[in-house]
């Protein structure tokens, strides 16, 4: 299907299309003459940074720990500088595959997949070399360039839990911007994130999405790497980092990084348009990881399996069916709920922003009262939706209503523990739906909705009609029943959140009274395994998930909602060690499940058979010996730390499932517990985190120092305004007398 | 196209080159295999395997209609007597395969003490790999101080008393039990043939089954012994195979041209002779005497070892030993050991060739010799190559006869190769032909392997078969003789992909290999047996390699080597048809039916012998696949 501007290149070059004339010619030749263009590219490149800069100029994507890391990961070299560039170079020589014969050829497979592989390094320099300032700029207009730690952390983060099943690395443009509008909602449906690089028939295919006003960015799924084909470079480096950060893979061991980007980390290629010689090399790079290659136009197809799960290369699939193919052809599992909106609905749209311009109306936040609020009740009516007050074609445009939500819930299973973790989803739920924006919880909701939304149909109504549906797709399994009523309208609104206030409160109380004495089961999460084969994280009452987004009241619903699930009771039994807190029941449970990595567990201690890390965790804690405390850092500073290493490259070294003794990981929340390394001596060990942490938590760690004896202990927490060095951190403590120094040796 | 000829009643070749050359042969007088087969009948009580000469009462013969009931003077069943003549020629083969496989170390062991300049550690990376089999700590060592440990190690496996071979555990477990369990895990290989050859001395060892399963220890310590040391080590000295092109048949002499013939099976020698002949000064030298060059070309499995390694021009396999000389264009045809016949001195001397051996365990009257030394390798080789170019005047050039038939081949895939092949540096592995015999593009492995005999047509057995496996998506592995079959007849291209079936056709297109795969020599075979062994390991398709949709077929066979291979196979849990030459010229269908067709008659028939083989396919060594 040559589209408008096929046809116009092919009159004016005066040629018709050239049937393929199989995989040796076309791709083999083609991977062959694209890694050799790859690699005249990042020579001559190298060498003009080398003109006028240093060799030990740095080079490095920023905020990022792993060097390049593709280069890392598969051959353990690092890249720091630009002279380090040079043993790159070499190496991705020695793998350039000669063109295979017309006639007499020898076998091409693996000289082809080795190609590839060379592409993948060499666009990886390409890359690097930009942020050096060879080459074009890697970050202008819509395109976003190289993904910071952070970034994908939190987005990896997504792969491990499943909230993205996948990731699309989309190269070419679509025959027109609507096709590619339509491509990327049903992807976006489907929750996939689609990495975009590369151009054909003259624009890429983020320019169509921007003509078309699509939003991009990383919040809504759509990542704009860059328009050259190099640019998907940053799509192997997230898979490669993945690896690396929630596998626990090596550097240098190419085998389990490839290994686990093929049964673990499902992406797939799609070329649209033009497959020319750079793309063929670039798709044999992604083959090397077990990502197949699905194509818009008519190239030669590799259908028998091996290197990927199903067939290596599939094409001629129209832009109707071509996520359909692409899904089936990586071995993709997608469940999709169907939720009754008029508009786009999927996790995709969770990030997306609401601006004043496009504003149609905004409810509750600073200027108008709102509250959420999920309860049991009696005499449920399952569906039933209720909107009390004016609906949104009767509310002023731009306007902001006081607003609130009120779900009613029944079923046998259904627990009052189990209140908030349901009411704690609508966030999740309504930020689903295209041109809903959502923020906070409780009485602090802050919504807006688009006019776009409204012009598409969306009501108050399907308020209650998101809610309805994903209550029952999520939490079917504990709940029978659900109805809602939507409050658009004073009083009606303020006597919600009174009546909301008090259950918090209630709710509060009851969550602060449990600890991990009053239980006899703690919840296992094994979510990670998918990622981080032997980790298991031990839920307790005052210690929730490493990753922040578990605590014990979840995993306890979790279980009842699939009892089969990642999410296990786990009986204590009998004590070990009580101040470290190691039970019988919990070590057996931790040995089975580590598949017997791990035989021992403590829940108080980070220096003696500390709970392993997948690599989510929010925060990590690390002992500073000459401090004789612990400073903690989260993976939202991207700064050095005192204890040499920054948040990345700590979480590439401890996660994995492995116990790392004086490196723990953990959730923020944890840092406020009374169980926060009690067995070491608790929050009076801490003596540096980064500033804005500290801030975030400052009620928790005040509080939990007051509890401990410590009433002034927050003033005498140092942060990289006090020191990056530990000695700087140690001056720092001993100017103001931090009870740390007085404490008895950690170890 | 065949030749009718008289005689036997059957065309002598389907290779057109060996027809043209049999009609020089013909026109010219000159005796060879082809016509004295004729001439000389096939002993039918020998060929049973019914005749008994391991004492002087005898010999003992086993005729007659009622020669079940018969015995010996000293009471031998005719059970006994098939048994021990059987056991008797796999010794023979063994020794042939493992004796050659020890040279090979011995020169790894001259490498490593600096005894010979002209070798060297040419792949380090399987000189680590194979110390890592002998548990050899590779970490911080030299090439040299680790190729001496590795060669004093390998060597000890030839001696060991009562240890079992170090290459065992490379089968598959479930094997290894099996074998631990029928006691026939191998120990070393020299006490494997003196135990064999003792027991069978006259009024030792007299149970039937008892001496099969000795049979069966003593081949496997070669298969998983000699043989794949040899291989390994052959590797580690000169390269591991990957693919070359070349071409193949008598057609690759050059008229104009100093023609060396390389023949027997070891590469020590013809690895220097290749060196010698790309000398520039030799081929100035050969310019010098009115050549335009030098045309090295092998015969055999020299021929396959410098082929798969060098591109060497294979000019044919063991039948057209005496058919090159007949060209009267081969100035020197320099040998080493094995399946080199005396016939050649004959044919030479009708030429002006010269006819060389160099083994110090193979002289042949007539020839001249020219002993090899490992510490002078490179030396000698010149020197024999300066022999060749001085004889290039004497030739005759009214004599001189080359058919224009060769064929473009491609070979070199050791198991090495196929891995990468199946995935490059990065994700090469076994999967993706495991995936694709379990998802049915590739119905299965055939190994096409084996010599030629001139008791039946020249490939014909080889080709059929090779050519209806593929046809049928199955991909086909050769060696020996079978390789150079393949070869000639254009089945080791790539572009017989279009005659392969869709399935297969699609896996060749997909990788570019051929869908006839040259693994090498028929030492080599022990690259089959490792294949196999991965192929399991790699899972999917059982957990031995008797459930591994695999054949090994040797159409052709001719020699006791061929008995010896055939027997560790079995033993391996392969399924095995050996049917074509030797006795009876069964046709293809039935000998499909038979495991081990083509042996002496009586090996087949008596209870004990053929059925302690073919049982071992049918549940005892692994279900017959036919019947799985």
């Amino acid at each position: 299907m040559a589209t408008v501007m096929q046809r116009i290149d092919m009159q004016k070059n005066g040629i018709q299309r050239r049937k393929p004339e199989g995989i040796r010619e076309v791709i083999a030749g083609g991977v062959a003459r694209g890694a050799r263009a790859y690699y005249d590219l990042a020579r001559s490149r190298y060498q003009e940074a080398l003109a006028s800069r240093d060799a030990a100029t740095k080079v490095e994507f920023p905020n990022t720990g792993y060097f390049l890391p593709v280069i890392y990961a598969i051959t353990g070299h690092k890249v720091e500088t630009l002279g380090d560039i040079q043993w790159v170079l070499d190496e991705a020589e020695k793998l350039l595959p000669p063109v295979p014969s017309d006639k007499l050829w020898l076998p091409y497979l693996g000289e082809t997949l080795d190609g590839g592989m060379a592409a993948l390094w060499l666009a990886e320099v390409i890359e690097a070399l930009k942020y050096v300032g060879v080459g074009p700029a890697p970050v202008q207009g819509i395109w976003l360039g190289a993904a910071d730690d952070v970034i994908m952390r939190a987005r990896g983060v997504e792969f491990v839990d499943g909230s993205a099943p996948g990731f699309a690395a989309v190269t070419g443009a679509a025959p027109d911007a609507e096709t590619a509008v339509a491509l990327a909602r049903e992807m976006q449906q489907k929750s996939l994130y689609v990495f975009i690089a590369g151009e054909s028939r003259g624009t890429t295919f983020a320019d169509q999405l921007a003509e078309a006003g699509v939003e991009m960015g990383w919040e809504t799924r759509l990542v704009p790497f860059g328009p050259e084909i190099y640019g998907h470079i940053y799509s192997i480096g997230f898979a490669t980092r993945a690896a690396m950060a929630f596998g626990n893979v090596k550097p240098g061991d190419y085998k389990g990084t490839l290994r686990y980007n093929k049964d673990r980390v499902f992406a797939f290629v799609l070329a649209l348009g033009e497959v020319d010689d750079l793309k063929y090399a670039a798709a044999a790079g992604a083959i090397n990881y077990g990502f197949p290659t699905i194509a818009e136009t008519d190239i030669p197809e590799i259908l028998p399996t091996g290197v990927t799960t199903y067939e290596h290369v599939v094409s001629n699939v129209p832009p109707s069916e071509i996520v359909a193919k692409a899904i089936e052809v990586r071995g993709l599992k997608i469940v999709i709920t169907e939720v009754p909106v008029p508009v786009a609905y999927g996790p995709a749209f969770e990030g997306e922003r609401i601006r004043k311009e496009d504003l149609h109306v905004e409810m509750a936040g600073p200027k108008a009262p709102g509250a959420e609020l999920t309860v049991i009740a009696e005499n449920v009516e399952d569906g039933k939706v209720t909107v009390v007050g004016p609906e949104i074609d009767e509310v002023e445009v731009g306007s902001t209503i006081p607003f609130g939500v009120l779900v009613e819930v029944s079923g046998r299973k259904m627990q009052k523990d189990f209140e908030p973790i349901l009411e704690r989803q609508l966030h999740h739920f309504l930020n689903e739906a295209e041109g809903f924006l959502h923020v906070g919880q409780r009485d602090i909701i802050w919504e807006r909705i688009s006019k776009k939304a409204v012009e598409a149909g969306l009501k108050f109504e399907h308020v209650g009609k998101i809610i309805h549906a994903r209550y029952h797709a999520d939490f079917g399994g504990i709940m029978d029943k659900a109805q809602v009523t939507v409050f658009t309208k004073e009083p009606e609104v303020s006597e919600l959140v009174a009546r909301a206030q008090s259950a918090y409160h209630e709710r509060d109380d009851r969550i602060g009274s449990l600890t991990d004495e009053s239980v006899e089961t703690f919840y296992s999460c094994t979510l990670c395994q998918s990622f981080a084969p032997d980790h298991v994280c031990v839920i307790t009452p005052e210690r929730p998930g490493l990753c922040g987004a578990y605590n014990w009241l979840d995993g306890k619903a979790a279980f009842e909602i699939n009892p089969t699930g990642p999410n296990q009771p786990i009986v204590k039994g009998a004590v070990i060690d009580q101040p470290k807190g190691q039970w019988v029941g919990v070590n057996e449970f931790v040995y089975q499940n580590s598949h017997n990595a791990v035989e021992r567990f403590n829940a108080y201690t980070m220096m003696e058979d500390p709970m392993t890390s997948c690599g989510c965790f929010e925060a990590i804690s690390v002992l500073l010996p000459m401090c004789n405390g612990i400073m903690t850092v989260d993976r939202d500073h991207t700064g050095m730390t005192p204890c040499g290493m920054k948040f990345s490259t700590l979480a590439g070294s401890v996660g994995g499932g492995a116990q790392t003794p004086g490196f723990v990981g953990h959730s923020k929340f944890y840092m406020g517990s009374s169980k926060f390394i009690s067995g070491d001596g608790g929050i009076a060990r801490l003596v540096w985190m980064p500033k804005k942490l500290k801030e975030e938590l400052r009620e928790a760690i005040s509080a939990n120092a007051e509890r401990s004896g410590y009433s002034d202990l927050y003033d005498k927490i140092a942060t990289e305004e006090n020191g990056t060095e530990e000695d700087e951190v140690l001056a720092y403590l001993t100017e103001v007398g931090h009870p740390a120094l007085e404490m008895d040796p950690m170890f | 196209m065949t030749d009718k000829k008289k005689g036997n009643g059957y065309a002598k070749s389907i290779d057109p080159a060996a027809l043209e050359m049999l009609k020089v042969a013909e026109e010219k007088g000159i005796s060879t295999m082809f016509s004295r087969v004729d001439e000389v009948s096939a002993c039918p009580i020998g060929a049973e395997g019914a005749c008994c000469k391991v004492c002087f009462m005898g010999p003992c013969r086993f005729i007659g209609k009622e020669k079940e009931e018969k015995h010996g003077v000293c009471g031998a069943s005719l059970a006994t007597v098939a048994a021990r003549n059987y056991i008797r020629s796999c010794a023979g083969g063994a020794s042939a395969h493992a004796d050659h496989g020890r040279t090979i170390v011995e020169t790894l062991l001259a490498v490593a003490r600096k005894q010979t300049p002209d070798y060297a550690v040419k792949d380090p990376i399987k000189l680590r790999t194979v110390a890592g089999y002998f548990d050899i700590e590779t970490e911080g060592k030299d090439d040299l101080q680790l190729a001496e440990e590795v060669a004093l190690a390998a060597l000890n496996d030839w001696s060991k008393h009562n240890e079992h071979q170090t290459y065992v555990k490379r089968a598959p477990k479930k094997r290894q039990e099996l074998w631990e369990k029928l006691g026939v895990t191998p120990r070393g290989f020299d006490r494997e043939v003196v135990d064999s050859m003792h027991r069978t001395h006259a009024g030792g060892d007299q149970d039937a089954e008892h001496i099969m399963d000795q049979c069966v220890r003593m081949c496997l310590a070669s298969g998983w012994g000699g043989s794949m040391l040899a291989t390994d080590v052959s590797d580690i000295l000169f390269g591991t195979p990957k693919p070359v092109t070349s071409e193949a048949n008598l057609g690759v002499l050059e008229a104009k041209n100093v023609n060396i013939i390389i023949h027997g099976h070891e590469p020590v020698l013809s690895e220097m002779i290749v060196d010698a002949a790309q000398d520039p000064e030799l081929i100035e030298y050969a310019k010098s005497k009115g050549a335009e060059g030098i045309t090295l070309a092998g015969i055999c499995c020299t021929a396959n070892e410098v082929w798969m390694r060098r591109g060497v021009p294979p000019a044919g396999n063991s039948l057209h030993q005496e058919l090159a000389l007949l060209t009267g264009a081969v100035e020197l045809m320099v040998t080493d050991i094995q399946c080199v016949f005396q016939g050649l001195v004959g044919v030479a001397n009708q030429f002006h060739t010269h006819l060389v051996t160099t083994s110090s365990k193979a002289r042949i009257e007539g020839a001249m010799h020219v002993e090899f030394h490992e510490d002078r390798a490179l030396e000698i080789a010149r020197d024999i190559v300066k022999m060749a170019i001085d004889n290039f005047p004497n030739r005759d050039g009214g004599q001189i006869h080359i058919p224009s038939h060769k064929s473009p081949v491609v070979a070199g895939f050791s198991h090495e190769y196929i891995r990468y092949m199946l995935g490059g540096k990065f994700r090469g592995s076994f999967v993706p032909l495991n995936d694709n015999i379990v998802n049915g593009k590739i119905q299965g492995a055939a190994a096409i392997v084996g010599c030629n005999n001139p008791r039946t047509t020249q490939d014909e057995g080889i080709i059929n078969l090779v050519k209806s496996f593929i046809q049928n998506d199955v991909l086909v592995l050769v060696t020996g003789c079978a390789a150079h079959a393949s070869g000639k007849h254009g089945f080791l291209t790539p572009e017989m992909f279009e005659n392969a079936g869709p399935g297969l056709s699609e896996v060749c297109e997909t990788t570019g290999m051929p869908p006839v795969l040259h693994v090498g020599s028929c030492v080599d075979n022990s690259r089959i047996l490792t294949i196999l062994a991965e192929i399991v390991e790699t899972g999917g398709l059982g957990d031995d390699i008797d459930q591994v949709p695999a054949v090994g077929i040797s159409p052709e066979y001719y020699c006791e080597k061929a008995l010896e291979i055939a027997t560790y196979c079995v033993g391996s849990g392969a399924y095995v048809i050996f049917g074509g030459g030797g006795v009876a010229r069964a046709r293809l269908g039935r000998r499909h039916r038979d495991p081990l067709l083509g042996l002496g008659r009586e090996v087949r028939r008596q209870a004990g012998v053929h059925p302690r083989l073919a049982r071992d396919l049918r549940g005892f060594h692994g279900p017959h696949p036919e019947e799985a």
